[in-house]
C-alpha cells in the first residue's frame, strides 16, 4: 500500500491498472481526459496498450475487442461520448464482454458546459442503449471512491461478464485527496472463469448457474462465436421464440437476482431518522455535513449514500426508508434519482433539492432544506 | 489443434444450407479465404471472421473458427482491439460495402491509417441488399436502386484509393468471377503484416442486377467480365467513366510497421 496525493481521474486510472486492465481505448474529452494521459504514460509500464481512437464509438468498439480477446480493458468519457459508446454498449450486454466504462459527468444536455460538473447521465446509464438489459453502476463520493470503486467495477464486469460503469462528476475528477492504493497482489481481484469443458464440447454462451456463461477468448482452442443477434448457447443465431425469451430474461436476471452481491448504500446520522437524505457521487460529500450539522442542532437526519444507482438498491433503501417521515433527494439534475425514490416510498414523503446551475451542492444550502422540511 | 490443409475443415457444414439468395458472390469470396487459409495451413482457432451487418455478416454463422458478428459500421474497431489483445490471431474482417464505405468509413480509414495487422474484404454488391436493395456509396452514379429509382444523384466511391491513400499495406481489387486472382488477392493479403484491403465485386442479381437490367447470375457474371479493367487502362479513364467500370488490379504492396509493433519500438528507443 502507498499514499497518493491524487486527482479523481487519476484514482481510477490506478484502480483499473491494479485491478489488472492492460488496455485502454478512447477519445479526448473534458473533464476525463486526464485520465487517458494518464493511461497513455503508465499502460507500456506494466506492458499495457493505450489507444486514441477516432471517436468514442471506436474507443468501445476496440475495448470490447480487447476483452474478447482475454484482456482487462476499459476507456473514459463523458456524457457527449457517452452518448456515442451506448451503442456498443448494448452489444456488450449482449455478447456479455466484460469492460468498464468510466463517465466523468460534466453539465447538461448536448454539448452543455464541458468543464462544470453534472449529474444528470443517471438515466442515460440504465436506460441509454435499445432494448432490455440490466447494467451495473457505481457512483464513488470521493478519490479514494473513485480508486476502490473502480476496481470494484472490473471485479463485477468478470463476476457478471458484464459492462459495468463507474460515474463521478467533474468535480471529484479534478478534486484531489490523499489515497490509499493497493497493489494488484493486496487487492481481492476476480479474474475470469475458464470454459470447464474440453474444446469439442464447449458452448460458449451456455450458462452456469448464476446465469453467467464463462467466456472463451479468441485465439483459443475453445471457438468463441459472438454476435449482436439473439444466438443459442452455441453463440449461433436464432430467432426462435423461446431462445429470445430466454435470453432476454438471463440477461437480465443474471445481474437482478445477485444485487446483494454489489456495494450497498452507506447509511450516515440519526438511526431510523425522521428525515432522511438520498444523495450520491459529490452532492453526498455535502449532505454527509449537512446531516452532521442538523443532528448537532439536534434534528433527527440521516443520509443514505448511493455506491451503486443501477441496479437501483430498492431493498436496502426501503429498509432505511422504513421509519421515515420526510426524504429529501439531493442531486444535480431534474429528479433522476428522485423519481427512482418515488417508487419505493410514497410520492407524498419525497421533496427533492435539485441544481442544476453548474454549481454544487454546500452544506449550508442542504441544511437550510433539512430545516424547511422539519418546519412544515 | 492440428494444421489443417483441406479448405473444407473452415467450412461449418452442419449449419449449411446458407441465406444467401442463389446467384450471390458471397460464397465465392468465402471459399476463397478458406482456400487461402488451408494454404497457410492456419491453425482454425488461430483465425477469426469478424463481420458486420447485412447479407455479409451472416458469413461467421458459416465457418468453423472464431467468429465476432459486430454493430453496423464498427466491425472495423472491434478488430483494433482484438488485434492488440491477441497479435498472433489472423483477423479477417468480412464486410459489405454499406459497412466499410458508409457507416464505418472512418473507422476504416483509421484503421488504414493506424496500419492495424488486420485483413478486410470487401464484399462489394452495390447495395444494401438485407434491407431491399437502397443505393450505398460504391453504387455507380445514374444506377437505379429501391431508393433512386430515377437514377443515383451521386457519384459511386473509390474505396480501394481510399484505402491506399490513409496508409494500407496492400490494396486490390478485383471480381468475383475473377476467380483466380480473386483467391490470390486473399492468399496475399491475408499474408500481409499491416492493414489489408480487397475490394471484391460481387453478384446481387436479387436487387442491384434486378434495378439494373441484370436480372440473372450468368448476367451479372457477364456485366463483371466485361467491366473490369486492369489497373492501368482504369486508370487512364475519365472520374465520368469509372463510373462505369471496376477496377482490377493491386494499388498497394508494402512494409510499413503495424501499429503494434510501431508502439512497441516507440517504447523501446524511450
Amino acid at each position: 500500500m502507498s499514499k497518493f496525493f491524487v486527482e479523481g481521474n487519476v484514482a481510477s486510472a490506478l484502480g483499473a491498472i491494479k485491478a489488472g486492465a492492460r488496455f485502454f481505448a478512447g477519445y479526448p474529452i473534458s473533464p476525463a481526459s486526464e485520465l487517458a494521459e494518464y493511461c497513455s504514460q503508465e499502460m507500456p509500464k506494466v506492458g499495457g496498450i493505450y489507444m486514441q481512437m477516432e471517436d468514442e464509438i471506436a474507443s468501445m468498439a476496440a475495448v470490447i475487442g480487447a476483452s474478447l480477446g482475454g484482456m482487462k480493458a476499459f476507456t473514459a468519457t463523458s456524457g457527449p461520448g457517452m452518448s456515442l459508446m451506448q451503442e456498443n454498449i448494448g452489444y456488450a450486454s449482449m455478447v456479455e464482454a466484460p469492460c468498464v466504462i468510466i463517465n466523468v459527468q460534466r453539465f447538461g444536455l448536448s454539448t452543455g458546459v464541458a468543464t462544470s460538473p453534472g449529474q444528470s447521465d443517471i438515466m442515460q446509464a440504465r436506460w441509454g442503449r435499445h432494448g432490455d438489459q440490466s447494467i451495473i453502476a457505481l457512483t464513488p463520493s470521493s478519490v479514494q471512491g473513485c480508486f476502490d470503486l473502480t476496481v470494484e467495477a472490473f471485479n463485477l464486469a468478470e463476476r457478471f461478464s458484464s459492462p459495468v460503469m463507474v460515474l463521478f462528476e467533474a468535480s471529484i475528477a479534478h478534486l484531489r485527496e490523499r489515497i490509499n492504493i493497493l497493489e494488484s497482489e493486496e487487492l481481492h481481484l476476480i479474474e475470469r472463469k475458464k470454459p470447464d469443458v474440453s474444446p469439442e464440447d464447449y458452448k460458449p454462451y451456455k450458462p452456469d448457474e448464476r446465469g453467467v456463461p464463462r467466456l472463451s477468448y479468441y485465439g483459443s482452442e475453445h471457438i468463441l462465436k459472438t454476435t449482436g443477434l439473439v444466438h443459442t448457447e452455441t453463440g449461433n443465431i436464432s430467432s426462435d421464440a423461446r431462445v429470445c425469451a430466454a435470453l432476454v430474461e438471463r440477461l437480465e436476471r443474471k445481474i437482478e437476482d445477485y444485487q446483494d452481491e454489489l456495494p450497498p448504500p452507506k447509511y450516515y446520522g440519526t438511526k431510523d431518522a425522521e428525515t432522511v437524505l438520498v444523495s450520491f457521487g459529490i452532492s453526498s460529500r455535502a449532505a454527509r455535513e449537512a446531516v452532521y450539522r442538523a443532528n448537532l442542532a439536534g434534528i433527527s437526519a440521516g443520509l443514505i449514500e448511493l455506491q451503486t444507482v443501477w441496479p437501483f438498491p430498492e431493498k436496502a433503501i426501503a429498509q432505511y426508508l422504513s421509519k421515515a417521515l420526510r426524504v429529501i433527494v439531493v442531486e444535480m439534475n431534474r429528479g433522476q434519482v428522485t423519481r427512482e425514490i418515488e417508487r419505493v416510498v410514497s410520492r407524498n414523503l419525497v421533496d427533492p433539492l435539485l441544481r442544476t446551475d453548474t454549481n454544487i451542492f454546500y452544506p449550508h444550502d442542504i441544511l437550510d432544506k433539512i430545516k424547511e422540511v422539519h418546519d412544515i | 489443434m492440428s494444421i489443417s490443409q483441406d479448405y473444407t475443415d473452415y467450412i461449418a457444414w452442419d449449419r449449411l444450407p446458407h441465406m444467401w439468395c442463389p446467384g450471390c458472390g458471397n460464397g465465392i469470396a468465402l471459399k476463397g479465404l478458406a482456400l487461402a487459409l488451408a494454404k497457410q495451413g492456419i491453425p482454425r482457432h488461430k483465425v477469426l471472421m469478424a463481420t458486420g451487418i447485412g447479407c455479409s455478416g451472416r458469413a461467421g454463422s458459416y465457418v468453423s473458427f472464431h467468429s465476432f458478428d459486430g454493430t453496423h459500421g464498427r466491425t472495423i474497431a472491434f478488430c483494433t482491439g482484438i488485434n492488440v489483445a491477441q497479435p498472433d490471431l489472423k483477423i479477417v474482417a468480412f464486410l459489405g460495402d454499406g459497412d466499410c464505405g458508409a457507416i464505418g468509413g472512418n473507422h476504416l480509414l483509421h484503421a488504414a491509417r493506424r496500419n492495424n495487422d488486420l485483413t478486410v474484404l470487401e464484399i462489394n454488391n452495390f447495395t444494401y441488399g438485407m434491407t431491399g436493395g437502397q443505393f450505398s456509396p460504391t453504387t455507380p452514379a445514374h444506377s437505379f436502386s429501391s431508393t433512386s429509382k430515377h437514377g443515383k444523384v451521386d457519384y459511386g466511391m473509390d474505396m480501394c484509393y481510399l484505402v491506399a491513400e490513409a496508409g494500407a499495406n496492400y490494396v486490390a481489387s478485383t471480381t468475383v468471377y475473377h476467380t483466380a486472382q480473386l483467391n490470390k488477392f486473399i492468399n496475399e493479403a491475408i499474408s500481409t503484416r499491416g492493414f489489408s484491403f480487397v475490394e471484391i465485386a460481387s453478384p446481387c442479381p436479387t436487387y442491384y442486377g434486378r434495378h439494373n437490367n441484370l436480372r440473372s447470375a450468368p448476367e451479372m457474371m457477364e456485366w463483371f467480365k466485361e467491366r473490369a479493367l486492369p489497373k492501368e487502362k482504369y486508370d487512364e479513364l475519365t472520374i465520368e467513366e469509372k463510373q462505369k467500370y471496376i477496377m482490377r488490379g493491386r494499388l498497394v504492396q508494402r512494409d510499413r510497421e503495424d501499429f503494434l509493433t510501431m508502439y512497441m519500438n516507440e517504447l523501446n528507443n524511450e
